[in-house]
């Protein structure tokens, strides 16, 4: 007993190597690529956001994947990330001058404000199980976006000025600055992202729940998920490792939310960019990658993030084949038959390799 | 559970699907005769082209999803300028090619066309259409120096990089331009605003009205907010606005909304006068709306599409011949930004075989000195801001079509 144990722990230590190299291989490459000049700037441009899928995917897959429950609102975390990262940012740009500590005071902030938004919310979600707890969520991706865009911060000579609906109401001396100007978002953010920084980023995630889902809390929550009574009958204490595997996936978002936020010198919160397309699209990556696999997820977002704009060449119809590609993966990856046909193939395909060698 | 949850995916991912290709089909009828006149024009200056002898002019703009009417005009206009800048010559002696990339109305998105156009050798930017996209893309092309001139992004937030220029009015402008239009014309002293505040440019042009209506002795008696999540209902805000005793309710908002809140204020039996900005451009076209509810509403818009001046005649039956639809105020700004462009490429006496930062550099400086007359606005000049100076026009709805007032 205690043999196939440890050989199956060693498989499953292998598997996580595995994607930790590939993410540094890919790195590595990347690297190679942009100092030889062989990269198109578009390729360069969609780095960082690819990253930031990755990582907002990998939060989603804790939550989706391990926690066994749906969420339809990881893009209001992502919000939460991105703003209060921002906004950390524009208050402490004068303060602090070196980028790297003035990106990690950001990408702290705006994770632990996501975290404990995730805590917050978590604690009456969490109460409901499958489709009410994703009509939840996504209710609280919606309110998120909602509040942003009626919030005004202004900072002058006086001090801190706020409003609520009506940015009207704030009088500015002439010296005064934004920080948030209600549906304009948040302006002039210093471009502090980086595909290095992404990539780190991307590492420290997977660390973070790789750890966790190997640890006895990670059997804890996977136990509830897959049974919740049998969980609670053994002493299993289920709303602390539902609210921590929550936690811990908004966190994971908002570290996403907060590599956006600096890749772009603006953040303004659109439905397209955290409204309930992106937290479906987030959940896509989740589904086409596999429900409670990390790698699969980054590989996922990082081909999707990467279709519509390699399709650029269709001009209007990129959208339409878009959608009808990833009908076509979904298909593949996922529907029974082709799982068949898939493995038939494989096998076939192993039995001529043997026959060619013998 | 599990049955529940993939249910639900499907549904959703159904959803998205379809609500994406809902988009693709309704911008697609147009594009298929821009697509195809695009085309054609492309092989026609291949022709001719070789490298570092043309100029190579991009545009970005949402031509799918929610925004497309604006990028879709945009792009059109900008082709039917620079076919006929190059039939007359081209820019300085040298054809011009110009290419269109979506950016979704995505600020992510709209720097990934930017940089796709990088690739393809843009050295101008003729974008990017709407605002929030354009602040992203105004910081990159900053970074490298090219020159851009947006026809349409008309936050303040767009221009404070010394390479970006405007078409169109800024939104604090048409604000204060339109409390003191509605001041000096005594046309009411208690106004009422409806405004989109999750937009930017309704936002924007809402809160300098009201610094501005102070100013002028404007009273403004309501001011009602709706989002993009809530724009189908404006009974209530309506409502405030009679009960306030509003003589005039301001919108500065896009006509689709207006055209709901018009036929709303009618079912109400409330009739005040209604005063829009350029957004509200287009009103007499929206489908199923009696357009005999606009009668007497006043715009304060730089194009009108069957205004009587010959340029605007010309440019209206081009675009029609080639897109079957009457060009809106966003087409204008488009086929006015090319003419700038190439003013000021003249002026500078630039070359395609200049740098691209080298480029920026002189057409910036030879902004300041140009003076352009097109269909939206008559002696249009620049400031080093970026800023362009230019007279507002104000028009009213008169049986059925804007007059000049």
């Amino acid at each position: 007993m205690a043999k196939i144990n440890i050989k199956s722990i060693k498989k499953q230590t292998r598997d996580h190597l595995l994607t930790f190299a590939m993410v540094i291989v890919v790195y590595v490459v990347v690297q190679l690529l942009i100092t030889a000049g062989q990269m198109s700037s578009l390729m360069q441009g969609l780095l960082v956001p690819m990253c930031t899928y990755s990582i907002v995917a990998i939060g989603l897959n804790l939550c989706v994947g391990y926690l066994g429950e749906l969420s339809i609102g990881h893009a209001g975390f992502m919000c939460v990330g991105a703003f209060s990262g921002a906004f950390c940012t524009k208050l402490l740009e004068s303060v602090i001058t070196n980028k790297i500590l003035l990106f990690a005071v950001a990408l702290l902030v705006g994770t632990a404000m996501a975290a404990f938004f995730g805590f917050l919310i978590g604690i009456p979600v969490l109460r409901l199980r499958g489709d009410y707890l994703a009509i939840v969520t996504l209710a609280f991706g919606e309110i998120i976006k909602n509040i942003i865009n009626v919030l005004y911060i202004a900072k002058d000579v006086d001090g801190f000025h706020f409003a609520i609906s009506n940015g009207n109401e704030i009088k500015l001396s002439d010296e005064g600055t934004w920080l948030i100007n209600g549906a304009k978002g948040i302006t002039k953010i210093p471009h502090l992202s980086s595909f290095t920084a992404g990539v780190i980023l991307i590492l420290i995630s997977l660390f973070v729940v790789y750890n966790l889902v190997n640890s006895r809390s990670g059997r804890a929550i996977m136990a509830i998920r897959d049974n919740r009574i049998a969980a609670e009958s053994v002493g299993i204490n289920i709303t602390k490792f539902k609210l921590m595997a929550f936690t811990i996936s908004a966190a994971i978002a908002g570290a996403g939310g907060v590599l956006y936020a600096h890749n772009l010198s603006t953040v303004t919160a659109t439905p397209a960019n955290f409204g309930y397309n992106m937290s479906i699209m987030i959940l896509v990556f989740v589904v086409l990658g596999g429900m409670g696999n990390f790698r699969g997820s980054i590989l996922a977002a990082v081909l999707l993030t990467l279709l519509p704009e390699v399709l650029r060449g269709l001009s209007d119809y990129r959208m339409l084949i878009y959608s009808i590609v990833l009908i076509a993966m979904m298909l593949f990856n996922w529907a029974p038959k082709c799982i068949e046909w898939r493995q038939k193939l494989m096998a076939g395909f192993k039995k001529n390799t043997e026959k060619g060698a013998a | 559970m599990k049955k529940a949850l993939s249910v639900l995916l499907a549904t959703a991912m159904v959803a998205t699907c379809l609500g994406g290709c809902g988009q693709e089909s309704e911008s697609g009828s147009t594009d298929a005769a821009g697509s195809a006149a695009g085309t054609e024009n492309a092989a026609s200056a291949e022709g001719t082209a070789e490298a570092g002898s043309v100029f190579k002019i991009g545009g970005i703009g949402p031509t799918t999803g929610g925004a497309a009417i604006y990028g879709t005009a945009v792009m059109n206009a900008a082709q039917i300028a620079v076919d006929e800048i190059n039939a007359a010559g081209g820019m300085n002696g040298y054809q011009v090619e110009f290419k269109a990339e979506d950016d979704q109305h995505d600020a992510e998105k709209s720097v990934n066309a930017y940089n796709s156009l990088k690739d393809w050798g843009m050295q101008i930017l003729m974008g990017t259409v709407t605002t929030t996209p354009c602040v992203a893309v105004s910081e990159k092309t900053a970074e490298d120096g090219m020159f851009e001139l947006t026809p349409s992004a008309s936050s303040t937030d767009v221009i404070v990089n010394d390479n970006v220029f405007q078409v169109c009015f800024t939104d604090p402008n048409q604000g204060t331009a339109s409390a003191q239009y509605i001041a000096q014309n005594g046309l009411a002293s208690k106004v009422a605003i409806i405004y989109d505040s999750s937009d930017v440019y309704s936002s924007g042009i809402e809160a300098t009205f009201v610094e501005e209506a102070a100013n002028q002795g404007l009273e403004v008696v309501a001011e009602e907010a709706f989002t993009a999540d809530s724009k189908t209902d404006f009974s209530t805000q309506l409502q405030k606005a009679q009960s306030a005793g509003a003589e005039l309710v301001f919108l500065p908002i896009y006509y689709t909304e207006a055209s709901i809140i018009l036929t709303q204020a009618n079912s109400m039996g409330y009739e005040p006068t209604f005063f829009g900005v350029d957004g509200m451009d287009g009103i007499l076209g929206v489908e199923n709306f009696d357009t005999s509810l606009a009668e007497g509403v006043m715009l304060l818009t730089p194009f009108a599409a069957d205004a009587q001046d010959e340029a605007t005649q010309a440019f209206v039956t081009k675009y029609q011949e080639a897109y079957g639809e009457v060009p809106n105020q966003f087409a204008a700004d488009a086929y006015d930004a090319i003419y700038i462009i190439k003013a000021a490429i003249e002026e500078a006496g630039a070359t395609p075989d200049m740098s691209v930062s080298d480029l920026g550099t002189a057409l910036s400086e030879a902004m300041t000195k140009i003076t352009v007359d097109g269909l939206t606005g008559d002696g249009m000049t620049w400031e080093a801001t970026g800023e362009a100076s230019k007279a507002p026009k104000a028009v009213v709805i008169k049986d059925g079509a804007y007059a000049a007032m």
